[in-house]
């Protein structure tokens, strides 16, 4: 149906040939555009009425006093279904220091939020099937436990800003939703992340298309296919200092493997860029001292380099 | 009546003010507005999701923006 309008739109609205680059790109932008915003819409909704089981309060509660593995594996899960802005980053660490989850246990829930986010995995699953998906899980997962792990193994402590020690939180009852409460909460979910990420997934999908049109298939191959054993290394680091969320990065992860990139590298990119952020590391500036930041930010980019070359290697 | 808001900046968090002061004029009450953006004053009064509303020193609704009739609700059950 919506391959349909596409066509509609480009070959007898536009009058363009279907050879032409220009309603090749073109095509694909109509085509991806409608149907992400659609599955987002459907998905953000569902997912939303999850999310309201799985409110941070709850999440700190669940976590308080876990050791370390354990700690660190429930608070990875835990931070793929508990709803997340980075608005939020520092009242929640504040929150789980202070009732007493460990500084490790912390990370691991820092640390896969952002990278497992429930609508880049649902979008993963649209456009690339499952295995990709569920890879995408797994090793986002990973990279949230063993990351944790090691920032707790190091004994960083010293490096949380020490007010965040001093503050005493008043413990609020968490609030029970009623059903409609839920509903109410998964419409403006919808009507708020759509809204604000539209402009991404336009962006990322104008990039996408034009890749998609102009550049030859395959033609990426000898710089980021699977042969460079630098390509990884390349991607993170183009990947960290761009801010954007998964899901304006996903049609263009799509458009380069279409034209020859490794999927391990393609996936490190897409994380790198959800994961680590230069605003994100300027709002962790409010409770971590420099060199925890430091410390953050090479562990979680060696892990999704580390994932890059195992998917890499596997696929 | 004592009303504060928190959150640090984010678009909800404005929305969220927004709709308080919306509810307040349509109710015709009079009330203190505030605005917490400070993290740790966030942290303090408990709230782990933002934005946070708090009526008379009790916090009724985070991490999600609630509609002005929702409000107002709120607040006449406060009065």
């Amino acid at each position: 149906m919506l391959t349909e309008f596409a066509d509609l739109v480009v070959y007898n609205w536009l009058n363009l040939s279907p050879k032409a680059h220009l309603a090749e790109a073109l095509h694909f932008f109509i085509y991806d555009t409608l149907k992400i915003i659609l599955l987002l819409s459907v998905m953000i909704f569902v997912i939303s009425i999850i999310r309201s089981f799985f409110q941070p309060e709850k999440v700190k509660k669940l976590l308080s006093g876990k050791r370390l593995f354990v700690g660190n594996a429930m608070a990875a899960f835990l931070g793929v279904v508990s709803p997340f802005c980075s608005c939020s980053t520092v009242p929640i660490f504040i929150g789980f220091v202070e009732s007493g989850v460990p500084l490790g246990v912390t990370f691991s829930f820092l640390i896969t939020s952002p990278i497992v986010n429930e609508i880049a995995l649902v979008l993963l699953y649209s456009i690339f099937g499952f295995k990709i998906a569920a890879l995408y899980l797994i090793s986002g997962v990973t990279v949230g436990i063993v990351g944790g792990i090691l920032i707790g193994y190091l004994g960083l402590e010293e490096y949380v800003e020490s007010y965040v020690y001093e503050i005493e939180m008043e413990d609020e009852e968490v609030s029970t939703m009623t059903w409609k409460d839920r509903i109410d909460y998964a419409k403006y979910q919808v009507k708020d992340i759509v809204g604000r990420i539209w402009k991404f997934v336009m962006i990322g999908i104008a990039i996408g298309g034009l890749i998609h049109g102009y550049v030859p298939t395959g033609a990426l191959a000898n710089y980021a296919g699977p042969d460079n054993p630098f390509a990884v290394i390349v991607a993170v680091i183009f990947g960290v200092p761009l801010y954007s969320n998964a899901v304006g990065t996903i049609p263009i992860v799509e458009a380069l493997m279409n034209k020859g990139v490794a999927t391990g590298t393609a996936l490190s990119f897409m994380m790198a860029t959800v994961a680590l952020s230069l605003p994100e590391m300027v709002i962790l500036r409010k409770v971590l001292k420099p060199k925890l930041i430091k410390i953050f930010v090479a562990i979680v980019g060696v892990s999704i380099i580390g994932v890059g070359y195992l998917f890499n290697i596997v696929i | 009546m004592e009303i504060k808001v928190y959150g640090p900046g984010c678009r909800n968090c404005e929305k969220l003010k927004e709709n308080v002061i919306n509810a307040l004029a349509e109710l015709d009450v009079a009330a203190n507005v505030e605005k917490v953006e400070d993290m740790s004053e966030i942290a303090k009064a408990g709230i782990l999701s933002t934005p946070g509303l708090e009526i008379n020193g009790e916090v009724k609704v985070k991490g999600q923006v609630p509609k002005v009739a929702k409000i107002k609700e709120l607040i006449k059950a406060e009065l």
